[in-house]
């Protein structure tokens, strides 16, 4: 399905443009308004879809092996934590789902590492990342490999 | 020319992408790196970008230490038995002992990752894979690695990295332009790290119309992660071991969770078991591989592309069953919805419902690319407490050229990394590139006027291309002066379909037809230097489908070097129809020289670091 914009609902308020990351969404000159410039490099990954305001864009499967009059629409609502589809098929069946995106306050639980203890030089020079051995949840410390325990060659 | 502008960024860590290794690099440096200044530049828009830019249902590498469900030694085994033998063992050792700490971070930032009832543990899809919903998967990370970097730009495409001038073999940071504004950014770096798209579209797609995009791989990963580093004269190394994915038909969704979860399995067109009737014929050519457990998948693409040719298509996947229950019913769904949306309207369309129609799959065109169950990309120095000596030249993840480290698509012979390892290998990295940046201490990078002014001159000519040409026709697309982006890349598309192993040959090539596609392809090289662009967004498009060809022709040179055909059911040798332990049983290394664009061949050593 390459996305499409509806003429009456779009504003070009550029939300689509600023977005997709094929950069085929852009303001049409004449129009003012969004237009899939390249369906071809469309993966139809829903991102403009998701990030309109207005519900203006849409998706129709792709002309070359999608027969027409089936609609998979999107809500994804941030601040509930949700996304939400409807599922609508040729032949009218339907289907409706609901997961959710997040399971925290977004952003909250991300530290900013430059406000963290600092790492010591004993870190600094072992295999460690941020938050180990800690982060690995086991006892037994970050795990090696003995360099005169390997086999040889082929 | 002259009314584009330039704009200059010294920095200390540049990263080149923001996908998910390139969010991980950018994380991570933050923490070792306190006062360093790290720049990030995306292509697109960091909070949707790369090939999680959709979102995934599921973490494919996961360990499970805290449950004791598998070991980083498991996890070599499985990759190394996975890709017939050959992986880099320290590079897929040094994921596999990180990936948890990185996978329970992102618990801790909000994604939800579902649980076990009964057992309180991460639910698992299979031996390796966790189930998420992670239709924001790709924001959270970003956000992470915006709270780390000193800037991040987006819609700047890189296209050339530069080098050191003070010092032989060693990068200076890189040159893009910005896709809106058109301006030329030049970025000088004491360590770049590489964290950019594998290849799509290098292959013909199987849709060629309107959904040509609709990929395996999205259609924004372009090449650049072995583009960048070939150009600079990094080796690279398994450029020959292209993947080809069985999917389900034209949307491409994903088979994990139906394999794995929903215990889903396939049948032929009559609704026979094929795979097992192709025991025999296998083993002749791939001898006691096609015993190993679990079946390499490439072998098990065998099968279906043998039985699709003896007339016995399609080949569905048995949802019928599974789909009675509700639970399982969601499941399927929502596995497409977190990912692979246009799977939904392929069925949708088609009118195809899993509870009731078992559903076509197919086998894909091929994909080069170094982060899902294959291997292709940069040859790079692994962790210093496990690489033997062959693999080891100072700092983890560094390709053959001082201070350029790769991650992600970019890092070749460490498979079955996927989000997470890719994001883990990125934290590796950084970590790497913090060191080494520190031990430069003051020595500074050289980088003169006339390196990167030259470079512009290379950089914008497809516009001028354009403006020059078009006066020379009345209307159109056809010119006798220039080719124009989507036109060079269905050429590129249609040689290495059929010269080197497509899906218009069932994926079959030989010595005779490589050398044919190897001229080919020097040909559209020098095309390219006519390619003409019409604005800024077609410049990304020309740029884009130059670091296909570039990526193409390290491709190429390796399939012709490896005499075997290592990989049936991702590409065949005729000529050399089966696997050669013997000769083989190796690592393939490519260099191109920088002046004459010539590549070089080499064989590296395979080395077992467990049993």
């Amino acid at each position: 399905m390459s996305t499409f914009v509806y003429m009456t609902r779009c504003d070009g308020c550029g939300h689509c443009v600023d977005i997709c990351p094929s950069d085929i969404m852009h303001i049409d000159k004449e129009t003012r308004r969004a237009v899939n410039i390249e369906p071809n490099m469309c993966w139809e990954c829903y991102s403009c879809v998701k990030a309109c305001p207005q519900n203006a864009i849409d998706a129709r499967g792709y002309a070359d092996f999608a027969p027409m009059h089936h609609k998979v629409r999107v809500l994804r609502e941030e601040e509930k934590g949700t996304i939400s589809w409807r599922i609508k098929f040729r032949n009218g069946h339907e289907k409706n789902f609901v997961s959710p995106i997040t399971t925290k306050p977004w952003g909250k639980h991300i530290p900013n590492l430059a406000d963290e203890t600092p790492p010591t030089n004993e870190e600094i020079d072992s295999q460690l990342l941020y938050s180990e051995p800690n982060g690995l949840n086991i006892e037994t410390g970050l795990p090696s490999l003995k360099k005169d325990n390997q086999k040889g060659i082929n | 020319m002259a009314s584009i502008k330039t704009i200059h960024e010294d920095c200390d860590i540049l990263i080149v992408g923001g996908g998910m290794a390139g969010t991980g690099a950018t994380f991570e440096a933050r923490h070792w790196g306190r006062d360093l200044k790290i720049v990030c530049v995306e292509k697109a828009n960091i909070d949707r970008s790369g090939a999680v830019a959709q979102g995934l249902y599921a973490i494919n590498c996961y360990m499970g230490m805290q449950w004791d469900e598998n070991q980083p030694e498991d996890h070599v085994r499985y990759a190394r038995n996975d890709l017939m033998g050959l992986v880099r063992e320290d590079l897929t050792y040094d994921i596999a002992r990180h990936v948890d700490s990185t996978v329970h971070m992102f618990d801790e930032w909000g994604l939800p990752i579902m649980r076990d009832k009964e057992t309180g543990r991460y639910q698992r899809e299979g031996k390796w894979q966790i189930m998420i919903h992670g239709e924001s998967y790709k924001p959270i990370v970003a956000e992470a690695a915006k709270k780390s970097a000193n800037k991040i730009y987006n819609r700047i495409m890189i296209t050339h990295l530069l080098m050191d001038e003070g010092k032989s073999d060693r990068v200076g940071g890189a040159v893009g332009f910005n896709m809106r504004t058109g301006n030329y950014h030049v970025f000088k770096a004491k360590a770049v790290i590489v964290a950019a798209g594998g290849a799509s579209h290098i292959f013909k797609p199987r849709a060629v119309g309107e959904g040509m995009g609709r990929t395996w791989y999205a259609p924004w990963s372009n090449g650049s992660a072995y583009a960048l580093p070939i150009m600079a004269g990094a080796k690279m190394t398994q450029m020959e071991n292209r993947i080809v994915l069985t999917r389900f038909k034209d949307g491409y969704g994903p088979v994990g969770a139906y394999f794995l979860h929903l215990k889903t399995y396939t049948e032929n067109g009559n609704g026979e078991n094929y795979e097992k009737k192709w025991y025999e014929e296998t083993k002749k050519l791939v001898g006691e591989y096609i015993d190993h457990v679990p079946v390499p998948t490439c072998l098990r693409n065998h099968a279906f592309i043998e039985e699709v040719k003896a007339g016995r298509g399609p080949i569905h996947m048995v949802t019928k069953e599974a789909f009675q229950d509700p639970h399982m019913e969601t499941v399927g769904w929502e596995n497409f919805l977190g990912m692979t949306v246009g799977q939904a309207v392929v069925w949708a369309s088609q009118n195809i419902d899993p509870k009731y129609t078992n559903p076509e799959l197919t086998t894909s065109e091929p994909y080069v690319m170094g982060s899902h169950a294959t291997c292709s990309g940069a040859w790079v120095s692994g962790p210093e407490d496990i690489s033997p000596s062959d693999y080891f030249w100072g700092y983890n993840r560094m390709t053959s050229v001082n201070g350029l480290f790769g991650a992600g698509d970019t890092v070749g012979g460490s498979a079955h990394k996927f989000s997470s390892g890719s994001f883990t290998e990125g934290r590796l990295a950084a970590k790497a590139a913090v060191k080494y940046v520190n031990d430069m201490q003051s020595e500074e990078i050289k980088v003169t006027d006339k390196q990167y002014e030259d470079l512009k001159e290379v950089i914008y000519k497809p516009l001028e291309n354009y403006k020059v040409g078009r006066n020379e026709i009345t209307a159109g697309t056809v010119s006798p002066s220039y080719i124009l982006p989507i036109q060079g890349l269905q050429r590129l598309q249609k040689i290495m379909d059929e010269y080197v192993g497509g899906v218009g040959v069932s994926y079959m090539t030989n010595d005779n037809l490589l050398k044919i596609g190897t001229n080919l392809l020097k040909m559209l090289e020098e095309d390219l230097e006519h390619v003409a662009a019409e604005d800024y967004h077609q410049l990304m498009r020309a740029w884009e489908l130059k670091h296909r060809v570039t990526t193409s022709q390290c491709v190429t040179s390796h399939t012709l070097f490896r005499e075997e055909t290592r990989w049936p059911g991702y590409y065949y040798r005729g000529d050399h129809m089966k696997i050669d332990d013997a000769n083989w049983h190796c690592l393939t290394v490519s260099q191109r020289d920088r002046d004459t664009g010539e590549f070089t061949m080499n064989k590296a050593p395979m080395h077992n670091l467990v049993d």
